[in-house]
């Protein structure tokens, strides 16, 4: 039996996929990418075209939420992540995104405030000054990417579990949803447990001084158990929620939980 | 005469099996696992090489590093589980020590230099000789190796005393990596071998 083949002859299909991802609209393309992430894979595994991908993506998202209740499981909220001497310190601290530092957000702290919505008793938003007017602590902590990186940072900020506290936060609600200045409207969910570890922390400085441009200014939420793409920067609001809105990275098939 | 009736000829002549059945099932098992986890490995790895090179795309598993750790996250479970009977059933049947010990010195040099002489015989395949037995026994370690290494960078944070017995958390990385190249490299010579020998090939398909 002859193979159907959706595919042009002679046209490299990558360059193609890459081509066409180009011209989608955002959400398409995330939709795009995350579905059709494995069709290439699975495609070399049975050495063949396979044209119906799904059911390879569906088992693979089904694991992953699997992972996820197993990461929640064994999650321990006493356990603390390591911390280092000021020597550790890795120099310079990689500035990282899928964008270039010149494209990061340019946020202006005099007219910036953090959006508190959700299950909390107090909805007022909060100014810079206000915020840095709360306790702080500073920790020095490893970053570890999703890619497999790493690099130690020193991080000084008040505990967001103070600051939950402070608002009159359920803290029986599943998530704390951050959203973000980037121009995609960065996002990504945090499970509360994981919220209120004592290292979780509303960043405003690095290395004792003010936050810089690079790694999230004004206000960056530093996650010591968690992935580096699930410490949000340039943070604008904060939701405590029950509903799981997805996020940037998670959307597109990073593991949610992705604690460490 | 029922067709249950068992006959002399049967009797006089039992074909030994090498390979039991867990032997087999989970030697391929543990294949199928082993090289959905190495090429979705290299994916994981071309997002952040450790070295000065890349892996062509075309070996790669998963399209990008989200797929790549979708798979690698999956394969896991098939890798560790499969892997853990092997090692439990391995020591309580008694086959480990019956099949990989003694590895002595005097005797792996000896039956190195007959198989690079090409003189290294393989008449009972029920009979690992010295240069199998530390290729196995090795590859078992690694094995090991590999998935605790691996754990430590999955779960660096509840996992904190593992990863300070590799070191710390880069250190891990490189273990994990080097794990990888001595499984590879033992999956050329192992394949090779196979080949070179085809009869120890079929009793690792149908046992005999």
């Amino acid at each position: 039996m002859a193979k159907r083949s959706f595919l042009i002859p002679g046209v490299d299909k990558r360059l193609l996929i890459k081509d066409s991802i180009k011209v989608m609209p955002d959400i398409a393309r995330r939709r795009f990418i995350a579905g059709g992430a494995s069709l290439g894979a699975l495609t070399l595994l049975a050495g063949c075209d396979v044209i119906d991908s799904s059911s390879a993506d569906n088992l693979l998202a089904k694991v992953s939420k699997f992972n996820d209740a197993v990461q929640d499981f064994i999650f321990n909220p006493d356990a603390l992540a390591p911390t280092f001497p000021e020597s550790a310190i890795t120099k310079p601290f990689p500035f990282n995104a899928y964008y270039d530092l010149d494209d990061a957000p340019e946020v202006d702290g005099d007219n910036w405030k953090l959006e508190v919505r959700g299950l909390v008793d107090n909805k007022k938003s909060w100014t810079l000054p206000e915020l840095t007017k709360l306790p702080q602590f500073t920790q020095v902590t490893r970053h570890i990417c999703v890619e497999g990186w790493s690099a130690i940072g020193s991080w000084t900020g008040t505990p967001l579990r103070d600051f939950l506290k402070l608002i009159g936060a359920d803290t029986r609600a599943k998530y704390v949803w951050f959203q973000c200045a980037d121009k995609d409207g960065y996002n990504s969910p945090l499970d509360m447990r994981t919220a209120l570890h004592p290292q979780t922390q509303m960043t405003f400085k690095y290395a004792n001084e003010t936050l810089p441009r690079a790694y999230g200014f004004p206000m960056k939420i530093r996650v010591p158990t968690k992935l580096g793409f699930k410490n949000p920067k340039y943070v604008v609001s904060m939701e405590v929620t029950n509903e799981y809105k997805g996020g940037y990275w998670e959307d597109q098939g990073y593991n949610s939980f992705s604690g460490s | 005469m029922s067709s249950l009736t068992v006959t002399d000829d049967q009797i006089a002549t039992p074909a030994k099996v090498i390979q039991p059945a867990w032997v087999r099932v989970m030697h391929w098992t543990n294949a199928v696992a082993m090289i959905l986890m190495i090429m979705s490995g290299w994916q994981i790895y071309n997002a952040s090489p450790l070295f000065d090179f890349r892996f062509s795309h075309d070996i790669t598993l998963g399209g990008w590093l989200g797929g790549a750790l979708l798979w690698h996250f999956a394969a896991m479970w098939l890798l560790m589980i499969n892997g853990l009977a092997y090692l439990v059933t391995g020591f309580a049947t008694g086959r480990f020590r019956k099949k990989l010990l003694p590895i002595t010195p005097s005797g792996v040099l000896h039956d190195v230099r007959a198989a690079l002489t090409f003189k290294l015989g393989h008449d009972d395949l029920s009979v690992y000789n010295y240069v199998q037995r530390t290729l196995y026994a090795g590859i078992i370690l690694v094995g090991v190796l590999i998935v605790l290494s691996g754990l430590s960078m999955w779960k660096p944070v509840q996992l904190h005393w593992l990863v300070t017995l590799f070191g710390d958390y880069p250190t891990a990385r490189y273990i994990h990596f080097f794990c990888m190249a001595a499984i590879c490299a033992f999956l050329v010579i192992h394949v090779l071998l196979a080949l070179l020998v085809p009869k120890s090939l079929r009793a690792m398909i149908i046992g005999r």
